[in-house]
């Protein structure tokens, strides 16, 4: 009776384990076919890696990407820190309940309705003031701050709310002005959370499609945009290859977040015994 | 340390160090500290006591500048502090949680006030030493806190409130992390230090037995407000109210009318019975008053044979016995009807030969009228 239960539960996990990762790694393993034809295996090959490389369009999106997603995460974590700063622990201000809401809206906000109003923004902005000239990697990189400092703030709010506020009154009771506090103490402890943040902004930005295709103009094609067109034209077996280099990557960088965040963790309880 | 007096308190027109004016905080509709005046002077060990909620810690926040009174003045060595921000007190505080900074040493953690202070770094280095030695951490200097024991973070939170030489320390429940050994002998340290540094502590704690032996003075605090002020032994052989009574030590409480009084002393009648008790007061009482006798249960005796020595008797039975070791507490349920609490110290090794008290025993209990507490009402 309890074997046959914890059979049946195995069996559910295993289910569920290979609905999510069993696409994935298949697509991994037809990134390695030698046949042109997606479906079909002709043997193992790293061809498509290499014409992938080759190819000056993949390589252009990638660098914008790269370079979009590096500025995204750099501003989303000075912005999104400040805000959830100012979400921990100033208490009072006016608007506070306003300030919360909207820093959390772009959580749930759909992505298509983020995209259009920032698109409508652009357009009205560049009407009246002539700025954005032309939409690119400008306008790409403003609309994902506005989104992914959202998820720093959280987590950095969350971070704050967990340890109490001993700390920077001590500093300040030892004579440290409260913007010295900040550099000296709020900061430094903040780091870890900082990091993970940096690498959430990063990701986010690196695979979003909708709001950067609302946004981008001619001749700025993100990584994710490219990827969407080449599907409509057919599958392709270079597009597994890249896929497999962005899973990889973003796998590093999860596992990375992971691991400073638990450091933290341990070092936080450490201090608490 | 030039001292006028060792009790600055009981003089007439002694100049306070700290000065406490009608503060009242309040937080929304929650009023934490209630239209409260105190006065404490230079070098004393000041004990706030009181349960959680009492408003102890607000006053020491309030003391230290993290939280303004709402109406009232705080002013420090003359100078008025109530709105002067924590970082320009001259006040210094040493955290329940002790807050050392994680991420610096311990030696960085002590100079880190100094630096605030533009202390130039040779006499830095002289200070921090200092104080290192002075808490018997010499070779600890450039360990983080977390690979310290409770104890030692206590000590550098202690060094580290103590190097910029402030006029006051507040310390919030300082002993409260330690184990019972060691807070007995941190207890002796602090004050040896407090002697050493003639610096003026104000020492919040729940602990009565903490209060009682770190004080100079005690304020015991209830709702907001002080129930009385005074040095320990005065709190503990006259306290005001039934709640202290209760608080600091335990006490006998005997619900009781006033039938007789000749100046200070006083014959009371227990309230549901005829015994009559003398005790000797200066509460202003009269004939008729129904108050409360407090008694503290080491100052009743307990024996198997009457107590003519007494001008209180009255007879019981042994109903539970305690033993401590050093002390046994008796429970004695006695012939007018109430509960008494009395402890004794074991002067008898053995049980034989009937010296003993046991269970179900019929004793005399026996008390001096100048033992017994008037309570006002």
């Amino acid at each position: 009776m309890k074997a046959g239960r914890s059979r049946f539960l195995l069996g559910m996990l295993c289910f569920g384990f290979a609905f999510l990762y069993v696409p994935i790694i298949l697509m991994m393993i037809y990134s390695f076919n030698y046949s042109k034809l997606v479906p079909v295996w002709g043997g193992f090959s790293t061809r498509w890696y290499s014409e992938l490389f080759q190819s000056e369009e993949v390589w252009n999106a990638t660098m914008l990407s790269l370079k979009i997603a590096l500025l995204n995460a750099t501003f989303a974590t000075m912005l999104g820190t400040l805000a959830g700063i100012a979400l921990a622990r100033i208490h009072k201000f006016r608007g506070r309940t306003l300030f919360t809401g909207m820093i959390s809206a772009p959580l749930v906000m759909p992505e298509v309705i983020t995209g259009l109003s920032l698109l409508l923004l652009f357009i009205t902005l560049n009407q009246t003031i002539g700025w954005p000239a032309e939409r690119g990697i400008t306008t790409i990189t403003i609309a994902h701050i506005t989104f992914s400092m959202a998820f720093v703030a959280i987590i950095i709010q969350s971070r704050l709310a967990g340890t109490g506020q001993d700390l920077e009154e001590a500093a300040l009771d030892l004579g440290a002005k409260p913007f010295r506090v900040l550099w000296d103490i709020t900061l430094p402890q903040l780091a870890p959370g900082m990091v993970a943040g940096w690498l959430l902004a990063f990701t986010l930005s690196l695979d979003d499609l909708v709001i950067a295709s609302f946004v981008s103009g001619p001749g700025a094609t993100t990584l994710p945009m490219l990827i969407y067109s080449r599907i409509r034209l057919g599958l392709r077996p270079d597009i597994n290859a890249l896929a497999t280099i962005i899973i990889l990557a973003v796998t590093i960088s999860v596992l990375i977040a992971g691991w400073i965040m638990l450091r933290q963790q341990r070092q936080m309880q450490q201090r608490e015994i | 340390m030039n001292q006028a007096s060792a009790y600055p308190w009981r003089e007439a027109g002694a100049t306070p160090f700290i000065s406490i004016k009608n503060v009242t905080k309040r937080f929304g509709n929650f009023t934490a500290v209630d239209d409260i005046s105190l006065d404490i002077y230079k070098g004393e060990l000041f004990g706030l006591l009181g349960g959680s909620g009492c408003g102890k810690t607000t006053l020491l926040r309030m003391l230290a500048g993290f939280e303004t009174p709402t109406t009232g003045s705080i002013s420090i060595d003359g100078a008025d502090m109530t709105d002067v921000p924590p970082y320009e007190r001259p006040v210094n505080m040493m955290f329940q949680s002790y807050a050392l900074f994680p991420h610096m040493s311990v030696e960085k953690n002590i100079a880190y006030g100094l630096k605030r202070d533009g202390v130039k770094g040779a006499e830095v280095k002289e200070r921090v030493a200092d104080m290192l030695s002075m808490v018997e951490l010499g070779d600890f200097g450039k360990r983080k806190p977390r690979q310290l024991s409770g104890g030692q973070r206590q000590r550098v939170a202690l060094a580290r409130a103590l190097v910029k030489r402030p006029k006051v320390l507040l310390l919030d429940e300082p002993l409260a992390a330690l184990d019972k050994r060691l807070r007995e002998q941190t207890q002796f340290e602090l004050m040896n230090i407090q002697d050493r540094t003639g610096v003026t502590f104000v020492v919040v704690t729940h602990d009565q037995e903490e209060a009682m032996t770190l004080s100079t003075r005690i304020a015991v605090m209830d709702a907001g407000k002080f129930m009385q002020i005074g040095e320990p032994a005065d709190i503990y052989e006259n306290p005001a109210t039934r709640y202290i009574a209760n608080f600091i030590g335990s006490a006998n409480l005997i619900p009781v009318t006033v039938i007789d009084r000749q100046q200070d002393k006083l014959r009371l009648q227990h309230e549901s019975s005829d015994t009559v008790f003398e005790a000797i007061s200066d509460q202003p009482a009269a004939v008729g008053d129904n108050t409360t006798l407090a008694l503290r249960p080491e100052k009743i005796l307990i024996d198997k044979s009457p107590l003519p020595d007494c001008d209180n008797n009255v007879q019981g039975t042994v109903k539970e016995i305690a033993y401590l070791g050093k002390i046994s507490t008796y429970r004695v349920v006695t012939a007018f009807g109430e509960t008494l609490e009395v402890t004794a110290p074991n002067q008898v090794r053995t049980s034989g030969a009937g010296h003993r008290i046991e269970w179900d025993d019929q004793v005399y209990l026996g008390w001096s009228s100048y033992s017994a507490i008037l309570l006002s009402s």
